[in-house]
């Protein structure tokens, strides 16, 4: 830890606001003024959030679906193989592509691939996990799984003017408006 | 006109005057505090079951299958029933976190964590009876798809590897599922806890969570679409479950209905068991605030359906076998309610069609006591239900002269019974270590949580007035 924070990397502007309806006020007039680069924490999701922050579509469902191909696919493709192909077995004359009995196994495998898909891609579009991040240096922001409801606007936004972005937080009503600094 | 309808708003999800910090201290209090005594006690009780378990799996490995009451005709014992009766109590777990979830029942919230983390226990459970069954435990690994010695894969024709394939997948599916709902947790978790320890454990366990509204986003994207994945897995898991039974062309097991009938029959059981374990746990943990009476009135409804659905197929067994008029079909269902095995049939019958019946009435589907009577009723008539299915098929089949007698020995009883220990010593480490109720989820399910409670102007919270339109005179 560095005692002259103050000397860090800026990372960003946290504010802190009462409730659900203010979050998605002040993400909504921050969205408004042409910010890019800024996220709001809240201890569950909120409904209606998605367009005052104007969030893209989540592409996850791409990926699932990738990955249940690759299950569907992979799955057929290893039963032909070890059934037909590799060491085919020859019971009382049936058909070896008994395609109708490998339905359940192939169902299931296409599953299992589409929830990794799920999890882990959810887990990858997040960026998680990370062992830190800055925010966790505030205090303040501990409530953000309890109770708390806070925006940060960050200093890689193009426009970025720690007064201006001070400013414009506590106008729209938030408080408890903080300097998060890397800690590099 | 007078009036002749009434408005009768959905009971509050949380009773009692709750904001978002008191119901995150009520639950997350739990794991926070020092263990209590009654904890011990109940984990020493357990970790003694599982030593009984583990005892008899080593005896059954260093002596084999013998151990069992297994005798000609009957091959199958209690360890499929045991393994059925387990697997069916996971799938209520799946229901009540997937199937409610995809149809907005946003009562679940406050028992789906409980109930998912029951679904995992159980289906540990029930995963070691296939395991220990097959004589030479050693090579168990035959049963996956790996190269071995003899250069010969599985028989992917075979329902028994479609439940190797279906029961590992499930527990997966579960198991991930089950994560992702805690990870949100786990770092409310790692933002309370004052012990060094601590800290870094749930830090760990949530990878760095921190409530962003653009991970909620993808969050909420992959929960709905493993919802959408676990409610066809877990239809197919119980389904794949009966082709082991229905497959082959033993009297009584072959039969198109069954798929649906264990189904329904495993969410009866399964609701029964979180029933059983939740009013314990509410009672214990003073939780009677999220998991309120009008929870168990809802669940109770399930178990009434569900416990109709499975008299309904016990009947319709019955007619098929005489209208299809196949003689040894006519004669396993005549031998099972009146033959060598009737006491047990109809103390199936008693327990699983007649028990819910009686929640037909309100006053006794909202009696916490009469509702942990039936659900512990309930569960011994599904064990039951498994008992005769399994045993009076084959202790009774095509040839007369074959016919014998099924009885356990002090092994099966102890290997069942030790199931228990299993179940309870990772039950108890869970209430212990994880929050028991989904706090994250049971956030965003209370009025205070959608934003159209709140005034526009003040932005203080003032719920929504419900308007109740008068009824159109011309069309009533």
């Amino acid at each position: 830890m560095s005692t002259e924070s103050s000397e860090n990397k800026l990372y960003g502007i946290l504010a802190e606001v009462r409730n659900p309806k203010e979050l998605i006020d002040i993400a909504r007039t921050v969205n408004k003024n042409g910010y890019k680069k800024y996220d709001t924490f809240s201890p569950f999701p909120i409904h209606g959030i998605d367009k005052a922050m104007s969030l893209q579509k989540s592409k996850l469902g791409w990926i699932v679906l990738s990955h249940g191909l690759i299950g569907l696919t992979g799955a057929l493709s290893m039963i032909y193989f070890m059934m037909v192909y590799d060491y085919p077995l020859n019971i009382s004359g049936k058909s070896l592509m008994n395609v109708p009995a490998w339905i359940p196994v192939t169902f299931e495998l296409t599953i299992l691939l589409s929830a990794f898909g799920a999890v882990f891609g959810m887990f990858f579009l997040n960026g998680l996990p990370k062992l830190n991040h800055p925010l966790f240096s505030s205090e303040n922001f501990k409530k953000a799984t309890n109770d708390g409801f806070f925006i940060c606007i960050e200093a890689d936004d193009p426009q970025f003017d720690p007064e201006k972005v001070q400013h414009l937080l506590s106008v729209a009503g938030a408080t408890n408006i903080e300097e998060i600094h890397d800690d590099a | 006109m007078s009036k002749t309808y009434d408005y009768v708003p959905e009971p509050a999800l949380v009773k009692g005057n709750h904001d978002f910090s008191s119901i995150n201290s009520l639950i997350t209090d739990i794991n926070l505090r020092p263990t209590p005594k009654g904890w011990y006690i109940a984990f020493g009780l357990s970790n003694i079951l599982l030593l009984v378990l583990l005892g008899s799996i080593a005896y059954l490995i260093w002596e084999g299958t013998g151990i069992w009451g297994l005798n000609q005709p009957v091959g199958w014992g209690w360890a499929i029933i045991n393994f059925v009766w387990w697997v069916g109590i996971g799938h209520a777990g799946t229901l009540i976190s997937a199937i409610l979830f995809l149809f907005r029942q946003d009562w679940r919230t406050a028992i789906n964590r409980f109930a998912e983390a029951m679904t995992i226990f159980a289906v540990m459970c029930a995963g070691i009876f296939p395991a220990i069954h097959v004589g030479r435990i050693w090579v168990i690994y035959w049963v996956f798809p790996i190269p071995n010695s003899m250069a010969m894969w599985p028989n992917f024709n075979s329902p028994l590897l479609w439940d190797v394939f279906a029961v590992s997948t499930y527990f997966t599916v579960s198991l991930l599922f089950w994560y992702v709902g805690l990870v949100p947790d786990f770092a409310t978790l790692r933002d309370r806890i004052k012990s060094k320890f601590g800290k870094i454990a749930y830090g760990i366990a949530a990878l760095g969570w921190r409530g962003s509204n653009r991970h909620w986003w993808n969050y909420e994207k992959a929960y709905m679409i493993l919802a959408g994945l676990a409610t066809p897995l877990v239809l197919s898991v119980h389904t794949i479950v009966s082709f082991d039974f229905a497959v082959s062309i033993i009297p009584g097991w072959h039969t198109t209905i069954f798929p649906p009938y264990f189904v329904a029959g495993a969410v009866f059981s399964g609701f029964a068991m979180v029933l059983t374990l939740m009013i314990i746990c509410r009672k214990i943990y003073g939780l009677e605030d999220i998991m309120t009476d009008d929870h168990i009135e809802k669940m109770n409804l399930i178990i009434l359906v569900t416990g109709s659905m499975v008299g309904f197929a016990y009947l319709m067994e019955f007619f098929i076998a005489w209208y299809g008029q196949v003689e040894y079909e006519k004669a396993i269902f005549i031998i099972r309610a009146t033959g060598p095995y009737a006491w047990a049939y109809w103390i199936m019958i008693t327990c699983n069609v007649l028990s819910p019946q009686f929640f037909w009435s309100k006053k006794l589907r909202r009696n916490v006591a009469f509702t942990f009577f039936i659900s512990i009723v309930v569960n011994i008539g599904m064990w039951f239900e498994r008992f005769v299915i399994t045993v009076s098929s084959l202790s009774t089949d095509y040839l007369p002269s074959s016919w014998g007698y099924f009885s356990p020995t002090i092994w099966d009883v102890l290997t069942y019974v030790g199931t228990f220990g299993l179940f309870f010593t990772f039950f108890l480490l869970f209430l212990r270590f994880m929050p028991m109720v989904a706090v994250a989820e049971l956030k965003g399910a209370m009025p205070q949580a959608d934003p159209h409670n709140y005034d526009p102007e003040t932005r203080d919270y003032a719920p929504q007035e419900i308007e109740i339109p008068e009824p159109n005179k011309e069309s009533v």
